[in-house]
């Protein structure tokens, strides 16, 4: 024991001593939660848009003060012809133009119909949905307005109640993922790399012959990754909850048991992929091409898995860091306890035997 | 000049020589710009409903019918009891749920006004904004329905009301790929040149070879050339592959001229070459240089506007796009692409690349030392 | 006969912080000499010809090497100067023929007597067959004597050979000596760290580094006869012991 722990020491000092690598392990998971917190949302606001106004009567200036003053839209520019329309979209400078026919408020009046056009730069489908969306809900507030009171019969009205995330942040949803990202990249990348370093520079034969089994003496290298995710995701659970405001619903003690569990999975995949290969540069290549990319496309982190073509759906159950996030969302943000979670921790816990077992095995042929 | 003539030589036989980079060059592209759309979906469709109807009447199993014959939801649960569809949504089975009250149809006819309840998994907001979004269409338009056959509109409206007409400029099918595959071009050209190059020099000062060529005559500048040279062509090479991918795979073509894909490329090549080379002169070892690229650009690739529009994001934020590279490509390509930009549209872009390029470049040869 | 004298250095010194590698070191190389630097692991001994081969900037003191300035001119010296490392440096993943013409090119080598200094090199070191094979399937001696041969492609003044017969067998440890004798006596002066005593006396002057300093400079006979003593490995033993540095 005493050996293994000697061997743990050694490790420790290799990280240690190499700052910059530290520093930026450590920093990696702050700087992604900064950025997906703060920077990064879904929510579509301040999108500049543009006015051909034909009509420049009363009712048009309302409706584009309005639209100008909404949180959604930021007033860019005003037109003067059609034709402008398409240079200021192919200069990118707008998202959405709003064209007022001429003598607006008059045809609106007199004929109790006018028509009001929403152009949108289409090339991000669902802002553009979303931001004709929001334009519509300005202009039908403004018909409202001026019927005051007079209400179309026959109305259905929808009530919308918004869960798990009333104010529809974006951080709900990508916390999890980076908590997911930061363990891949910590433990597999890093592990691999670090045990395959010893073998290209020859330093590995000499730990072989210790009198430590050489088996133990792989897992030594593990350790301290071991430790470093865990303070990483303490890292990341208390900026969620004190920076982001993100609550922990569920049980924290949980959480951190499953995460563990998790960073034994990443352990493993580390494990096996420096089992496999002999150079640096390949292994780092498998823990990206054949891992990293893997979690980050079909976790449902960062694209939904439900739109994904069958067989994508089909193959994203193998990747573990997908079960993860399922367990880490329903116990950080729906705050559901083990028993919603029993099978996905089952699935979790014997893809890391599976792993664990085959890079062990691996190794243990590759030593000998 | 001869000395380079070399250089090019050696540069171009390792790369050949070595597996690994070949298999990213070629095997990269085609796994990003294949897979990676193809999950990279946003599109809002097969949302999942659950239908409470405590009403069972007519109207009720009309509206029904009509949402899910819309085509954008899959009814994934059809019961009484809304504790049942809460299972579901904790289950992670179903988005949405739509509750209908008892009495629904009666209170429309006689009270004139009926409710309804929806309930949204909110946890991905942007999936819960357009899902309640395209269920709001619908039953606006089935409340249109119900309205006119109870009564009959006049040809000429009662009260005034505005009529949208919305129209879709460049994406008339509202398609997702478009948007993402020359996104996703970008990235791949970032991470070949940045990762590349950095891992490489690398490679030669872990090895030691760096300090053979120090002791020689050789040049800084020729030294540096000489890394530069072979991997922007090879950048040049993916980015003829991606193209011809997104064609071949996708039916993206150009609406812009195409040659000016490439100046552009070129330049940003350079710059992000540039940002390469200057994080192998911080790295003493493969494992640190790779671990700098992949913050960095983690970093880039996220404040790109790829995922997430920009214009979106708090002033701070912004400002700190404005020294991303990343960000001009994915703007320009975009803009190219989709809307023919031509390269008047995209001067203040192409500009500010070119300055990056000269900075990061320069940079690294300052701080490239023979001797230390 | 006035020996021309090629490396003169002045209370050369380079510090790392607080550590000082090398100490106010002074000594001169004559043309056409085997000049062997000798010293423990540590001593300070790569840090120092590093410096004169413009690897690294001393920290304070002067050196002229092939008549040009460590401080100012290092660029100029590189063009005089050949050098084999410790850690061997030719392209494993370039052929033998391949990494002859590459440094070849490097210092200049016309094509013409590229051609010749290849076809050269290879009949001499036996290598006519080897000659697009990858340097990393030779052997650890052919490797050593190649990069020695390409560290003198371009005929430089001096050349400087760190440690060069590190982990090879004594047979081939011999037939480099008789190259670098060979060299010699065409008029390269060769400067040589090593650790392994018996070389030194190759060597026709040897200096003795002991934690940063030089305590003895002269031909391996007189010091010899000055410690008293039958071989070089003694008279290093005797000078080590003084030494409070370790290997590095």
């Amino acid at each position: 024991m005493n050996q293994f722990i000697a061997f743990v020491k050694k490790e420790w000092y290799h990280i240690l001593r190499d700052p910059r690598t530290l520093f930026i392990l450590f920093g990696m998971p702050i700087v992604q939660i900064v950025i997906f917190g703060f920077a990064l949302t879904n929510e579509v606001k301040n999108s500049k848009f543009a006015v051909l106004d034909n009509a420049k009567d009363e009712a048009s200036l309302i409706i584009t003060e309005r639209i100008a003053a909404s949180n959604y839209f930021d007033l860019s520019a005003n037109l003067h012809s059609q034709k402008e329309i398409e240079s200021i979209f192919k200069e990118g400078l707008v998202k959405v133009v709003i064209i007022f026919p001429p003598k607006f408020r008059e045809t609106l009046f007199r004929t109790n119909a006018a028509s009001i056009q929403i152009v949108t730069d289409a090339s991000d489908p669902n802002t553009a949905t979303t931001l004709s969306n929001y334009a519509s809900a300005i202009l039908l507030d403004y018909q409202k307005e001026i019927n005051k009171g007079r209400e179309t019969p026959f109305t259905i009205n929808v009530e919308s109640g918004m869960l798990y995330n009333p104010q529809l942040k974006g951080a709900f949803n990508f916390v999890p993922g980076v908590m997911a990202m930061v363990l891949m990249l910590v433990c597999t990348l890093m592990t691999s790399i670090a045990i395959v370093r010893e073998k290209e520079l020859g330093t590995m034969e000499i730990l072989l012959v210790s009198p430590l089994r050489p088996i133990l003496v792989i897992l030594a290298k593990t350790v301290p990754y071991l430790f470093l995710s865990m303070i990483n995701i303490a890292s990341i659970l208390l900026l969620s909850y004190f920076v982001l405001d993100l609550p922990i619903q569920g049980s924290l003690l949980l959480l951190v048991a499953l995460s563990i569990l998790f960073i034994i999975t990443t352990l493993s995949l580390g494990l096996l992929i420096s089992s496999i290969t002999s150079s640096q540069q390949t292994a780092m290549l498998i823990s990206l091409m054949g891992m990293f990319l893997p979690t980050i496309m079909l976790s449902g982190f960062l694209f939904p898995i439900e739109n994904m073509p069958i067989p994508m759906q089909v193959i994203s159950n193998l990747v573990p860091a997908k079960w993860y996030f399922y367990i880490v969302k329903a116990l950080m943000i729906k705050g559901l306890g083990i028993t919603a979670i029993w099978k996905e921790t089952l699935i979790l816990t014997g893809m890391t035997l599976f792993l664990l077992t085959l890079s062990i095995r691996k190794f243990n042929i590759r030593l000998s | 000049m001869r000395t380079l003539r070399f250089l090019l030589q050696k540069e171009f036989r390792q790369i050949f020589r070595d597996p690994s980079i070949l298999r990213m060059i070629f095997i990269m592209p085609v796994i990003q710009l294949v897979l990676l759309p193809l999950a990279a979906d946003y599109e809002i469709k097969n949302i999942r409903l659950a239908i409470i109807d405590h009403d069972h009447s007519t109207y009720s199993r009309e509206m029904s019918r009509k949402i899910t014959a819309s085509g954008y939801f899959i009814l994934n649960g059809f019961g009484e009891r809304y504790s049942d569809a809460m299972e579901l949504i904790e289950d992670d089975k179903v988005d949405l749920i739509m509750e209908i009250p008892a009495h629904f149809e009666r209170d429309l006819v006689r009270e004139d006004k009926a409710a309804l309840l929806l309930s949204v998994n909110a946890i991905n907001g942007v999936r819960a904004n357009l899902g309640s979004a395209y269920l709001n269409t619908i039953l606006r338009d089935y409340n249109k329905e119900v309205r006119e056959k109870w009564i009959q509109l006049p040809r000429v409206n009662e009260i005034p009301q505005i009529s949208i007409i919305t129209n879709n400029w460049y994406n008339p099918h509202m398609n997702y790929k478009i948007f993402m595959v020359p996104g996703i071009l970008v990235v791949l050209l970032t991470m070949v040149g940045s990762f590349m190059t950095a891992l490489n020099i690398v490679k030669e000062k872990e090895i030691g070879t760096i300090e053979q060529i120090n002791v020689t005559p050789i040049k800084k500048y020729e030294f540096i050339l000489g890394k530069l040279i072979p991997f922007w062509i090879l950048g040049m090479i993916v980015l003829t592959l991606g193209l011809i991918i997104a064609r071949v795979a996708y039916g993206i073509i150009p609406l812009g001229n195409v040659g000016l894909i490439y100046l552009f490329a070129g330049c940003f090549l350079l710059a992000v070459l540039g940002l390469g080379l200057l994080v192998s002169t911080y790295s003493q070892t493969q494992q640190q240089a790779m671990l700098i690229a992949f913050f960095l650009l983690m970093i880039f690739i996220l404040m790109s506007g790829l995922y997430t529009s920009i214009d979106s994001m708090p002033p701070w934020a912004q400002i700190v796009t404005y020294f991303n590279p990343v960000r001009y490509f994915i703007e320009v390509m975009r803009m190219i692409v989709m809307k023919g930009s031509t390269l008047v549209n995209i001067l203040p872009q192409l500009i500010t690349i070119l300055f990056f390029a000269v900075v990061l470049n320069s940079w690294a040869v300052i701080n490239y030392r023979k001797r230390s | 006969m006035k020996e021309e004298i090629v490396i003169a250095v002045k209370n050369l010194s380079k510090k790392f912080g607080d550590f000082t590698a090398v100490d106010t070191i002074s000594f001169e190389v004559y043309r056409g000499e085997i000049f062997g630097f000798l010293g423990a692991n540590g001593a300070g001994k790569t840090t120092a010809m590093r410096m004169l081969c413009g690897l690294s900037k001393p920290t304070s003191g002067e050196a002229m090497v092939a008549s040009f300035d460590v401080q100012r001119q290092s660029e100029e010296i590189k063009k005089n100067i050949g050098y084999m490392s410790q850690k061997f440096s030719l392209y494993e993943d370039l052929t033998v023929a391949e990494n002859i013409r590459f440094y070849g090119g490097i210092y200049g080598l016309s094509d013409l007597k590229l051609k010749e200094k290849t076809a050269f090199l290879l009949k001499h070191l036996h290598l006519e067959t080897e000659k697009d094979k990858l340097v990393r399937a030779l052997p650890l001696g052919w490797k050593q004597k190649l990069s020695f041969s390409i560290a003198i492609i371009h005929d430089p003044a001096i050349v400087f050979l760190d440690e060069p017969t590190g982990g090879v067998d004594p047979v081939t440890r011999r037939e480099f000596w008789e190259m670098i004798y060979q060299a010699s006596a065409s008029g390269t002066t060769v400067f040589v760290t090593t650790h392994y005593m018996d070389e030194a006396e190759y060597c026709n002057r040897v200096s003795i580094m002991v934690d940063g300093k030089i305590e003895a400079i002269d031909t391996p006979a007189n010091l010899k006869k000055e410690f008293g003593t039958t071989s070089m490995e003694e008279v290093f033993l005797l000078l080590a012991r003084k030494a409070t540095r370790s290997a590095d």
